[in-house]
């Protein structure tokens, strides 16, 4: 319910309620639109049709309890939420994984990171219109779910992870499957090049809509690809390596002009950047062990900690304080999308409806983690 | 058959028995033909996303759509009680005019024609208007702003890209010098009106794109910006017939193609009616084809499309053909 | 602007023993600031003027009252600085929304699950939980917690 009033309302002007309920709503977010016509005048965007209270249950479960709920947060990137907390007790708690645990977590990152790029590239493109890029991306992200369903137990809420290490070991299989996939998807390009990238309509729907500029992303506290579109090469896995980022080579993909296509283009360059990322990490994969000992329930010290990581969509972090027991005294969970939504409320008016969609669509956000 | 049909001319006389017969093979091409088209859609869909389609109701899915079709009929005809109930009700009904009336004067082959009217071309797009008093009719009924949205994108767009149309077959009209459908299919005699007015033939098939309501041009029923456009509140049969509609107008609008630019029903060996219906589908298949490629125009992308540049180079092309028939005769 | 002149600028606005240096490996920041109220929003525009971005506005409830806490980071390097606030209960803040515009949403998040309220800000309803809600879910009277904490008790050795 909005506290709106209608004496603001003249004649030309009407209220469109965009969700909570649409197809392209990416979750459960409803934009409160103030319509001139054709153009957006004002937008509400209004959340928490999803709040399931995250970060209240962490108050009252061990810290091991708390793994299943990561991934539910983001569920697109729910492997690198998943490891983001892990590896933020472990820091707290001076845990040092094994070698063998880093990669293996890196690599399930990345593809995790590949898999959500997919998703967003052929739900956007359904968005505007061209359904079939979202057959050819769900059957490529098939390959990564069967990949993941394999090594951890499930297809799209990982709980691999464990403090101290993962769950389960990778065999040859995996491995195996891992190289195909990347053989695979480069092959792909092409096909997406020639069918989305050159597409003389998405360029004329993405190129300068939606103009996400530094100044406005840093008021927002955006990060991730709405804040390198904007020519801010900031990325936490450059800026604060974590795990074994700082051992991989891998480039940051910056736009220009912070539109829509920029946003697109950075993308489709992280994808490939992830791709050289997991094949590095699977030729240096080291033996030996794949978790270290931890006690039952871990008691991290007394104090706060914050650990920030490099989701599919923009900077993560977990803010705990801990009282010395084995419950978190607060979990906080900072996610990108909750930045890179409110610039709508300064993008959007004085554009169209339909490019309503279109921004929406390229800033890349997932409702549930917003919510919490 | 002979038999049958003399009985049929003594009793009623050749003209009515030719009229009876003809309509009653209408409804049944419009029938048959959406039925088909459906079908063909939905395989060449799949096929261009790398997946099969239909292929469990039938040898390849063929008898999906009659299936389809049945599940919609018993479906329940839901009536929203803050609809305008006649509008509501005769929408549908209405969309589908143009493709009953228009199949009455498309030449099929050199006989097969139910009317050839000395104004054959203009019955057909006058009454193609009826499409945008259709979709104005559904989607101010249904009472709901998504619909009226809809309504209002569909009525711009369609007004809008009539203008170079009519322009593009002014042109064809320069050179068979008459409305007649069967003159126009007889000028093209020795060279099919493609061949040497290129430009016409891509304008019109645009054209005829964007009257059709289909995507690119599918604004009017945009499905992931507006729920559904015109046809939000439209459930059963009554969504089914605008579908319907929507193929049977693009069966005319390609059949009206064939006609001006392809030859119509002339090919060598093959009869007729064979080349007519290979040519027409042919082009349906191109629209198709267009439409599971290309994302959607934005609106106002849309409209600047069709006032800068379509009509400028529909214009250019009337005087420059003008020209050079003037120059040829 | 650096870590180490917004610091010097930071040690003008507070006293410079409020101003604590902090191991990054331990804590994740680099700096912390124990602040007054009225100093948050000299804090806030001395880090926008700096570059800084905000990253998050969040509170945690002690049996004093809440610690609202502040987090500010750079682009460039890390430099993560933390702002807390000690209040007590009913107390409120001064709303920094003028000087970020993200803290618009993280201050209704806050009044929505802590009650804390901020003055100035323009729009001050409930962000998550529907808007006719009469409780704060996350403060630790509410629903199943396991602690019911003193803040002294948690930052035991971080008064460096």
């Amino acid at each position: 319910m909005s506290t709106r009033t209608p004496e603001t309302v003249t004649e030309h002007t009407f209220y469109l309620n965009l969700g909570p309920q649409h197809p392209s709503t990416h979750g459960v977010l409803r934009l409160f639109v103030k319509l001139d016509g054709e153009y957006v005048m004002e937008v509400d965007p209004i959340i928490g049709y999803g709040h399931r209270g995250h970060e209240k249950m962490a108050e009252s479960h061990f810290y091991e309890q708390f793994l299943p709920n990561t991934p539910r947060m983001d569920y697109l990137s729910g492997m690198l939420f998943n490891h983001a907390y892990v590896a933020a007790v472990e820091k707290m708690t001076g845990i040092k994984p094994p070698p063998r645990a880093e990669y293996i977590r890196v690599v399930c990152a990345e593809l995790n990171r590949v898999a959500s790029h997919l998703m967003w590239l052929g739900a956007y493109l359904m968005d505007l219109g061209g359904v079939t890029p979202f057959f050819y991306a769900f059957d490529d992200r098939e390959n990564i779910l069967d990949i993941l369903d394999r090594v951890s137990g499930s297809r799209l809420t990982y709980n691999y992870c464990r403090f101290g290490g993962v769950a389960r070991d990778v065999d040859d299989t995996f491995i195996g499957a891992t190289r195909d996939f990347i053989k695979r998807l480069r092959g792909r390009w092409k096909d997406y090049n020639n069918l989305v990238t050159k597409n003389v309509i998405f360029i004329h729907r993405t190129r300068d809509v939606g103009v996400i500029d530094k100044d406005i992303a840093l008021r927002f506290g955006c990060t991730g690809p709405v804040l390198r579109a904007a020519g801010v090469p900031y990325d936490v896995r450059r800026v604060e390596p974590y795990s074994v980022y700082s051992e991989l080579d891998f480039e940051i993909p910056t736009g220009v002009n912070g539109d829509a296509l920029d946003r697109y283009m950075i993308r489709l360059r992280e994808m490939e950047q992830s791709l050289r990322i997991i094949e590095q990490a699977l030729d240096r994969l080291p033996g030996g062990p794949i978790r270290t000992p931890t006690p039952n329930k871990v008691r991290p010290p007394k104090g706060d900690y914050y650990f920030a990581a490099e989701s599919a969509r923009g900077a993560l972090g977990y803010y705990i304080v801990s009282d010395g027991s084995e419950y978190p005294y607060r979990l906080k969970v900072r996610v990108p999308s909750y930045g890179n939504l409110q610039t709508l409320t300064e993008v959007l008016p004085g554009t169209l409806v339909a490019d309503t969609i279109c921004i929406l669509g390229s800033i890349d956000i997932v409702v549930p983690e917003i919510d919490r | 058959m002979n038999a049958a049909w003399h009985y049929l001319v003594g009793t009623l006389g050749p003209d009515l028995a030719r009229i009876i017969l003809g309509l009653v093979g209408i409804l049944v091409l419009v029938q048959l033909n959406a039925v088909f088209l459906v079908w063909l859609e939905r395989k060449v869909a799949g096929h261009i996303q790398a997946r099969l389609g239909p292929m469990e109701v039938g040898p390849h899915g063929i008898l999906q759509t009659i299936v389809d079709g049945i599940k919609l009929v018993s479906k329940e005809l839901i009536t929203p009680r803050h609809v305008d109930r006649k509008l509501f009700v005769l929408a549908p009904i209405v969309v589908f005019l143009p493709a009953m009336v228009g199949l009455v004067v498309i030449p099929f082959s050199r006989h097969l024609q139910v009317r050839d009217l000395n104004v054959g071309l203009l019955l057909i797009f006058a009454f193609s208007s009826f499409n945008v008093l259709a979709i104005l009719m559904g989607g101010w009924a249904a009472n709901n702003k998504y619909s009226l949205m809809g309504a209002i994108r569909s009525v711009a767009q369609n007004v809008a890209y009539e203008i170079p149309l009519l322009l593009t077959v002014v042109s064809v009209l320069l050179w068979s010098d008459s409305l007649r459908m069967s003159s126009i299919v007889n000028s093209q005699a020795q060279v099919w009106n493609v061949v040497w007015m290129p430009v016409a033939a891509l304008i019109f098939m645009i054209c005829a794109t964007a009257e059709t309501n289909r995507a690119p041009f599918d604004i009017p029923e945009a499905e992931s910006e507006l729920v559904g456009g015109f046809h939000t509140e439209y459930s059963g049969m009554r969504f089914a017939l605008f579908f319907l509609a929507e193929y049977s107008n693009i069966f005319i609008e390609a059949a009206v193609a064939t006609t001006l630019f392809f030859g119509g029903w002339r090919g060598p060996l093959l009869p007729g009616v064979v080349w007519f219906f290979l040519k027409t589908y042919a082009l349906i298949f191109v629209v198709m084809w267009v439409r599971w490629t290309f994302p959607r125009l934005r609106f106002d992308q849309l409209m600047n499309f069709c006032w800068k540049i379509l009509i400028p180079a529909a214009l250019i092309h009337l005087v420059v053909y003008a020209g050079i028939l003037e120059l040829v005769k | 602007m650096s870590l180490e002149d917004l610091k010097k600028e930071l040690e003008e606005i507070v006293e410079p023993s409020s101003v604590h240096t902090r191991d990054y490996d331990r804590n994740g920041c680099l700096l912390e600031i124990r602040a007054e109220r009225s100093r948050l929003l000299s804090i806030a525009q001395a880090a926008r003027d700096a570059g800084f971005f905000l990253e998050f506005i969040t509170a945690v409830d002690f049996t004093e009252g809440p610690i609202a806490v502040y987090q500010f980071n750079e682009c460039n390097a890390v430099s993560r600085i933390q702002v807390k606030v000690q209040l007590a209960r009913g107390e409120s803040l001064p709303s920094i929304g003028r000087v970020y515009d993200a803290a618009l949403w993280y201050e209704r998040e806050v009044f929505d699950l802590f009650g804390i309220r901020f003055d100035n800000h323009p729009d001050l309803r409930r962000l998550l939980l529907p808007e006719d809600a009469d409780f704060h879910p996350l403060l630790k009277e509410y629903g199943k917690v396991h602690a019911f904490r003193s803040a002294r008790e948690i930052y035991v050795d971080q008064d460096a």
